[in-house]
Formats: structure tokens, sequence, C-alpha cells
């Protein structure tokens, strides 16, 4: 008794000094005053002059396009690799497989550097396209090491049965195959899509002058002091990747249930 | 259809965008660029070992072991609780443990920047009571308290996926044999998670090594780690031969630390985070 005791105010005491900046952060997006601590009153003019500031919008416009292009682009070229990749011999695979880890494994901060190296020497300008092509870098392992386990779990005999029945390859790969992995590419899209959403350290290096996504301008504002609209910003972008969160969660957990019909 | 050719477009991005810059690095550590033409180097790596640098990569290496084993200790215990609740009660909370890793990692480090500052809300609780706070942020203490907030999870998600598998007949079956629990955590649970604590110790570890954003932002700029170092170098000195070779020792140091815990990571590819 003594011992769960223990456990539930353990668990909350964790819980709280997670949650508990975030509530802060959001709570104080809505204060009357620019004060962080001191609670004057309940507003939405944070929100609207969140709305009205040039280079924030600029910035959630930027965060939200290139998410969507280098995770658009990711997801295509890393379904075409997995599959590829899955085909290969073992040398090749073996190989690639950890190639592709590289990425995953290799700091941030050297990822970045190391790109920003080759767009300055190969005089490639600096901005929103050498952010773009920097994301889709770092999203592909994502893609990847979302539909690799899922071509794992194909069972190769049903591809055959459909080229018995007369399908040419393209079809049988339309119909048999993509339906079968489409929900390791959807979640591929959405990690990637998260992972870009959140990235800051490799847009930092890789963006030019004048372009920055959301958590450039966030850490430049917050470099030069702190600002209820900086709260207005993270308290809609926390609502928002809530909701991705939910959309992946409720997907992976019917895909589970698919699963165990099978079994 | 040789499928296994859909993989080439992949293979010549990576080339292009992983391998080509990576080995840019390595060219700009190890070669100087100036009138006479190009010639080979150590001068940027021995520059690596002067006191004062090391003193840098020492205080990361300190900061982030602080971090890491405060995680450890914090988030074994989080992790056997998680592990140890029934399966619906245990979904829930377990989501609810990773929504915080969701948000903007710059926002987490952001929101702590609020509560910590002179006149923010814990020096004005505090004052409340009649306690006057010294300064809390820009402190040792604060980058070590933003490494542990935004890596937490990363220790407690992989020692936990270890822990539930933990098959339940073999804790019954040293109890039986009348094991007292710290017995059977010490010579049982323990040892059967050690998987899990290595990758969970890896992945807090490297990136709290590789941060120069919580440093900066919690530690102003009182608190340069390798990170900093490396940033500067390439953004305010230019000196690109140096921070090449700042980068390739801290990927060394990755690296080396990876192949130790990776001894124990056998059968737990990557500690369960996908």
């Amino acid at each position: 008794m003594v011992k769960n005791v223990f456990k539930k105010i353990y668990t909350f005491l964790i819980f709280l000094f997670l949650y508990a900046p975030i509530i802060v952060l959001i709570v104080f997006s809505f204060n009357e005053s620019k004060s962080r601590a001191h609670w004057t009153g309940f507003t939405f003019k944070w929100y609207v002059e969140m709305f009205k500031d040039q280079q924030i919008m600029t910035s959630l416009y930027n965060t939200v396009t290139i998410a969507l292009i280098a995770s658009i682009f990711a997801t295509v070229l890393g379904t075409a690799a997995a599959i590829g990749i899955h085909h290969m011999k073992k040398t090749p695979k073996t190989i690639m497989t950890n190639l592709t880890y590289l990425p995953v494994l290799n700091p941030d901060i050297v990822t970045g550097i190391s790109l920003m190296l080759l767009f300055i020497l190969v005089k490639f300008p600096r901005g929103f396209f050498s952010m773009l092509l920097a994301h889709i870098t770092f999203n592909l392992p994502y893609v990847i090491l979302s539909v690799m386990p899922k071509l794992k779990q194909l069972d190769n005999h049903v591809y055959d049965a459909a080229l018995d029945l007369g399908a040419t390859p393209a079809y049988a790969f339309w119909k048999v195959i993509l339906p079968q992995i489409a929900p390791g590419i959807f979640t591929g899209f959405l990690l990637a899509m998260t992972m870009s959403i959140d990235d800051f350290v490799i847009s930092f290096f890789t963006t030019g002058p004048g372009v920055s996504n959301l958590a450039i301008t966030i850490y430049s504002m917050a470099r030069k002091g702190i600002s209820p609209k900086i709260n207005a910003v993270l308290s809609i972008l926390f609502a928002g990747v809530i909701l991705m969160l939910l959309i992946i969660n409720n997907r992976m957990s019917r895909d589970d249930g698919r699963k165990e019909n099978v079994a | 259809m040789k499928k296994h050719l859909m993989a080439y477009p992949y293979a010549l991005w990576m080339l292009i965008f992983t391998m080509i810059p990576l080995a840019l690095i390595l060219f700009y550590s190890v070669f100087a660029i100036d009138d006479a033409g190009i010639h080979f180097t150590l001068d940027n790596f021995k520059r690596v070992f002067e006191p004062l640098y090391l003193a840098v990569f020492w205080r990361s290496i300190k900061l982030a072991a602080e971090s890491t084993i405060i995680c450890l200790v914090l988030g074994y215990p989080m992790a056997m609780i998680l592990a140890g609740k029934n399966l619906s009660k245990k979904s829930i909370l377990v989501v609810l443990f990773v929504i915080p890793m969701w948000m903007n990692f710059l926002a987490r480090t952001y929101a702590w920047m609020t509560l910590l500052e002179k006149n923010g809300l814990i020096a004005t609780i505090a004052g409340f009571f009649g306690i006057d706070l010294p300064s809390l942020l820009y402190t040792e203490g604060a980058v070590v308290l933003g490494m542990v907030y935004n890596f937490l999870p990363f220790m407690v998600l992989p020692i936990y996926s270890v822990l539930v598998k933990i098959d339940k007949t073999v804790v019954e079956a040293a109890e039986d044999l009348g094991a007292n629990p710290i017995t059977v955590f010490r010579r049982v649970i323990f040892p059967l998670s050690i998987p899990g604590v290595s990758s969970g110790i890896t992945m807090v570890f490297m990136p709290a090594l590789t941060t120069f954003v919580i440093s900066r932002l919690l530690g102003g700029a009182h608190f340069t780690l390798i990170g900093n170092l490396i940033e500067q170098q390439f953004l305010t000195t230019m000196d690109w031969g140096f921070g090449s070779a700042l980068s390739i020792v801290l990927m060394l140091m990755i690296m080396l630390s990876m192949g130790v815990t990776m001894r124990y990571e056998k059968e737990n590819e990557g500690g369960g985070l996908w």
C-alpha cells in the first residue's frame, strides 16, 4: 500500500516536471501583460499580434511548406529506395542499410555543417532551397526505416500469384504490394513531417540570410529577450503537433489491430 | 523489372548530400589552403589538444555525463512504474509521457528560460515565501536541467521497452526460490534490463554532448560546449579547418561511445524509439 502511494507520487512528480513548463508557456500566452510571472488578465491579443507579425508568419509559411515538400519528396524517393534495398543481394543490402543509419546517428551539428560546406563550395545560394534539400536528406532515413519492416512482412507469394493470374508487374505492384506497405509509407511520411517541423540545428546551418523557419525565428527572438508572441506561436504549434500525434497513434493502433486479425 | 535499381536514385542522393559533405569536413580538417596551394597539415588537430579547448571538451563531457546519470536515476524507477501498470493504463501513460517530446525542442528549452529568469515564475513563487533566490538562469545547473528535461524520455523509453519484455515467470521463480525484492532486482531484473540501460545512456549522452542550443539559451555565454565551439568556428571566426577538426573529434567520440554501448544492445536494436 505504502509502495503504491509512493509510486503514484513519483509518477505525479515526473509528469509535473515534464508538463509544468509547457502548461506555464501556454497559460502565459493568454496573459494580458508581458510578465511571465504575474497573471494580469486574460487576452487573445498576443495571438492577434502574432498573426500581424510579418517575420513570424513568413517563417511559419516556410516551416510548413518545407515540411510538406520535403516529406512528400522523401516519401517517394525513400519508398522506392526501401523497395530497391529490399531486393538487393546481401552485401550491397548491408552497405545501404548502414549508410541509411549514418545520418540518423551523426550529430545534427555535423550534418548541418557538412551540408553548409557543400552548398558554399558549389556556390549553391543558401536559402529556401538549400534548406529544402537538407530537410529531404535527413527525412529520407526515417521513411526508409518505416517502410523496410513492412516489406519484410510481405508475403511474396501473393505478388507471384498476381503475376500468374496475368497481372503485369506494374499492375501487381500497384494493386498488391503498395496497399500492403501503405501503412509504413504513411507512418514514414508523418515521421518525416514532424522531424522537419521540429528541426532547428540543420536548418540553422543550411539557410541563408533572411530565410528562416519557425525554430530559427524562436531562437533569434529568445536570444534577444522573451515575448508573449513566441508563447502564442508555440501554443498553436503544440496543438498542431498533438493533432498529428493523434492521427499517427490512431493509424498505428489500427495497424496493430489488422496484424492481430491476420494472426 | 530489376527492382534493386529503384534504390539507385537514393544512393546517388546519399552520395551527394551525405558522403561528399562528410568528405569535405575530413578534407578541411587535414588540408590547409593558402597562397602556396593546398598542403597537408595536422595543425588543426594539434590545436584541439590545447588546454583551452581541452577544457571545453572536459566541460562538455562532464555536463553530458551529469545529465545522463541524473536521467538514469530519475528514469529507471519511472520506467519500472510504467512497465508495471496493467495494459490499458500503460499505453495511456506511455503516450502521455511521450507527448512533451513532440513539442518543438527549442520551445521546451525556451519554456525553461521563462521559468528560470530573474523575474520568472520560480523566483516569484520563492519570493512569496520570502526566499530570495540567486539568479537561476545562465548557470551550470540550468544547462544540466535543460538537458535532463529534453532527454529524459530517451532514457525512460528504451528501459521501459526492455522491462515490459522480461518474462514474469523468471521473476516469480526467483521469488519462489526465496529471493527478497532487492535481490530480485539486483540479480534478475537489472541484469536483464542492461540493453535498455545502455541504449538509454547512448541516447541521452550523445545529444547532450553535441548540443549548442541548450548551452546557449540556458547557459548564456558562460558555458561554451563543443557544439558552441564548432558553431563559432563556422559562423563567427570562419576557421573551417579547426571547426572541421573539432567535428571529426566529436564524431569519433560519438562512435567510440556507441561502440562501447553497442556491445550490450544485441537483442535490442535502436532501443524501441521507433
